[in-house]
């Protein structure tokens, strides 16, 4: 993974040493709560329901060992021993002091660590695959491109005060694990004819309020021009997105508004000018950050260990976990695991301490000291070998990071909602509890077989619930929690918005719809049809009916309150 | 802005130069210009440009021009020579438009005198604002000038090519 040298240590220990500046002046009264706010922000911190709370970049979701440790430590010295795993690869601390914040950003620097524009309205952290560098339909690793925008991006001067947010996610492989086309600027890896390495741009994707699939806004840009079509994209976004109301002032509303197509022009126009610029990238360059992603020093093992099929013949907890758990790996005799972060009774995406330490252990002896954090809130590891796997799932057991249950309904994706959220309208967290225990038996989880349920708690969308094949939206009503639910969502290539169903549920109400539109699909569906599938064969009529099997009025007569 | 100090080759120096702007309603040719030297709004430079040549020609005043943040700069690329400052003003901090400006000047249309940031800026703002190019602050009111002064070097390095280091670090950086 990328080492910093001494131009980034000094960069990274600059901004702590900015930072305690800021965070010392406002404690003394001589910045405003308006003045500091966005400068905390590009910090990561925020003013939650029980204090601050401090995002922590994860760039392009890679972790060391050592840092995941770091992690650990810091959620047990600053914090209450655990923290959250988000939908941005990034780890949230929920209940920090604000006088602390410094001190944690000095220990974070120690490790090459930091939460540098982790919020505002800033470029945020690069995001990528989860399985970059061993995915078989990988046609390049991404991950270099994602740390070279990340230091493009760090502190560019030019786009620190935005209109609005900036999320760039980059794929690498055939299929889309990144969820790029919900993103304001996503990348896809391609080659052309000529087998040379280009990018499919997509611009103004996003979810939150006015939730959009991004454009393609060139068919394919040769890696050499990546920054400086960026930098082009974005300024065009910096002059002309609106800054009159912050829920207009995403780039995709200015996509939305010009059109794919003058967007792409003025882009276009804009690049014409940047185009062979200083910042065009260099093969040196390009060869300099991927040598630091070269792949580990792999065994050469044959493709199947026989020890490893026949613990997967006599223990069949264990074949589980590896059907739903571990995936396959370019490299023979090698797979990826997935530590899952979503043990019922505990809340989505949340670790603890003991938990990260333990996958830093597991990293460190099965797969090469690193560790990846997905999108949908789970830890990866990587490279491990096939006849480590029952270790593995042992050692991961003991730490309760084994559910086997990845890609199925229990592996939902859920923000930390209401309960600590400042934005939030409603809990995420006991509607996911509730949905997990309504689902707990692992035989009717895998009857309905690949599900994804998203849950947020506002319109933010940091759960992804647009996305979910039923995604679910906490809503205020008076003072109350309600929740609307939305149906055949979908990401990867073929990505998708779930379509709201009708007025919103109270919260006891949810398992149960929930646990009605998937007998609808239950019974309807045809053989390895998926949910969305049959959704979109059959249209929503019959889901919406079960849903509101118990409501008295059809649900088409009260559309007035379908928006909450 | 007469006897005010702002910041310019990273010292506190008198300035003499003023802010003409409309009040609501005002059309662009009846605002009256005082003496001295003066930044004008886009629109009355427009609409005076002839008074405002001769006033140049014939006392030797010196010309300014001052943009908003929503200012094309296609309106007055022609007339950059005219200048000898231009400002950018900052109605809030947050309102990240005039740094693309401040580039555009510089790199699009080769303007090599005075860029001034005024309005709402700071020290926590002067290390980005000096590296898309302004050489002159006007610090906020309320803000302390001698702060702002000690943040020029904030960061030891960017990544970025800049308008003090015009090569991004990757170009610099030994392999």
């Amino acid at each position: 993974m990328y080492k910093y040298d001494d131009y980034d240590h000094a960069i990274v220990q600059a901004r702590v040493a900015q930072f305690r500046g800021q965070t010392e002046r406002y404690l003394a009264g001589e910045l405003s709560d308006d003045e500091f706010r966005p400068l905390r922000l590009q910090n990561g911190l925020y003013i939650q329901r029980h204090g601050p709370m401090l995002r922590l970049a994860v760039p392009y979701g890679l972790l060391s060992a050592a840092q995941l440790r770091r992690f650990a430590d810091i959620a047990r010295r600053y914090d209450r021993g655990y923290g959250h795993f988000t939908t941005r690869h990034n780890l949230q601390l929920n209940w920090v002091k604000l006088p602390e914040v410094p001190a944690i950003l000095a220990d974070l620097a120690q490790e090459e660590l930091h939460a540098i524009q982790t919020s505002g309205n800033c470029i945020r952290n690069v995001t990528t695959d989860h399985f970059a560098g061993v995915a078989a339909d990988e046609i390049a690793d991404p991950r270099p491109w994602a740390e070279i925008l990340r230091q493009w991006s760090t502190f560019n001067p030019e786009f620190a005060y935005l209109p609005r947010k900036f999320k760039v996610a980059i794929s690498g492989a055939t299929e889309d694990r990144a969820a790029i086309q919900v993103h304001d600027l996503g990348l896809q890896v391609v080659k052309n004819e000529a087998g040379e390495i280009g990018f499919k741009v997509y611009a103004g994707g996003g979810l939150g309020r006015t939730a959009l699939l991004g454009q393609v806004v060139r068919e394919f840009l040769p890696w050499q021009h990546l920054l400086t079509y960026t930098e082009a994209l974005v300024r065009v976004f910096n002059r002309h997105g609106r800054r009159d109301n912050i829920y207009k002032a995403r780039i995709k509303i200015l996509v939305k508004a010009l059109g794919r197509e003058e967007f792409a022009r003025q882009v276009e126009a804009e690049w014409a000018h940047l185009q062979d610029a200083p910042s065009t990238l260099t093969q040196a360059e390009v060869d300099r950050v991927s040598r630091q992603f070269a792949a580990p020093a792999y065994e050469t093992l044959a493709e199947d260990d026989l020890c490893h099929l026949a613990h997967l013949r006599e223990d069949k907890a264990f074949a589980r976990w590896v059907e739903r758990n571990v995936q396959t790996h370019k490299v023979a005799g090698y797979a990826a695991v997935t530590l899952s972060l979503k043990k019922p009774g505990a809340a989505p995406g949340d670790a603890s301490s003991e938990q990260m330490e333990a996958a830093a252990d597991l990293a460190e002896r099965y797969s090469f000291g690193e560790i990846r954090v997905s999108h949908e809130q789970n830890l990866i590891l990587a490279d491990v070998p096939q006849r480590e796997l029952y270790t593995v799932w042992h050692r991961a057991k003991a730490a309760g990071l084994a559910s086997p249950t990845v890609g199925l309904i229990q592996d939902l994706i859920t923000c930390p909602g209401g309960d600590f959220c400042g934005l939030a309208n409603a809990r995420s967290l006991p509607i996911a509890a509730a949905i997990q225990e309504r689902f707990e038996d692992l035989d009717y989880q895998h009857d309905i077989g690949e599900f994804e349920l998203n849950i947020s708690g506002c319109m933010n969308s940091c759960g992804h619930h647009h996305l979910g094949a039923i995604g679910i939206l906490g809503v205020d009503k008076n003072g109350e929690e309600w929740y609307q639910v939305t149906l055949g969502g979908r990401q990867g290539n073929a990505a998708c918005i779930g379509e709201v169903i009708g007025p919103s549920f109270a919260a006891a109400e949810v398992p149960g719809v929930v646990e009605r539109l998937i007998g609808v699909y239950l019974a309807a569906r045809h053989a390895d049809e998926g949910f969305v599938d049959t959704v979109q064969r059959l249209g929503s009529e019959p889901f919406r009916s079960a849903a509101y099997l118990h409501h008295p009025a059809h649900p088409h007569q009260s559309r007035r309150v379908a928006n909450g | 802005m007469a006897n005010k100090q702002i910041i310019k080759e990273r010292r506190l120096q008198d300035d003499a130069w003023k802010v003409v702007t409309l009040v609501d309603g005002q059309a662009p040719f009846d605002v009256c210009l005082p003496v001295g030297p003066l930044l004008v709004p886009v629109s009355v430079w427009k609409a005076k440009k002839a008074c405002l040549i001769h006033r140049e020609y014939e006392h030797g005043t010196p010309l300014g021009i001052w943009l908003a943040p929503e200012d094309e700069l296609a309106e007055i690329a022609a007339d950059l020579d005219d200048f000898t400052v231009i400002a950018v003003h900052f109605p809030k901090f947050t309102d990240g438009r005039g740094y693309s400006t401040a580039r555009l000047l510089r790199e699009r249309h080769g303007y090599d005198g005075e860029l001034r940031a005024f309005g709402d800026i700071g020290r926590d703002q002067i290390f980005f604002l000096n590296r898309v190019g302004f050489d002159a602050f006007v610090i906020g009111e309320g803000k302390s000038a001698e702060d702002a002064l000690a943040a020029f070097d904030d960061f030891p390095e960017s990544y970025q090519g800049n308008a003090v280091q015009p090569l991004p670090l990757f170009r610099r950086r030994a392999a």
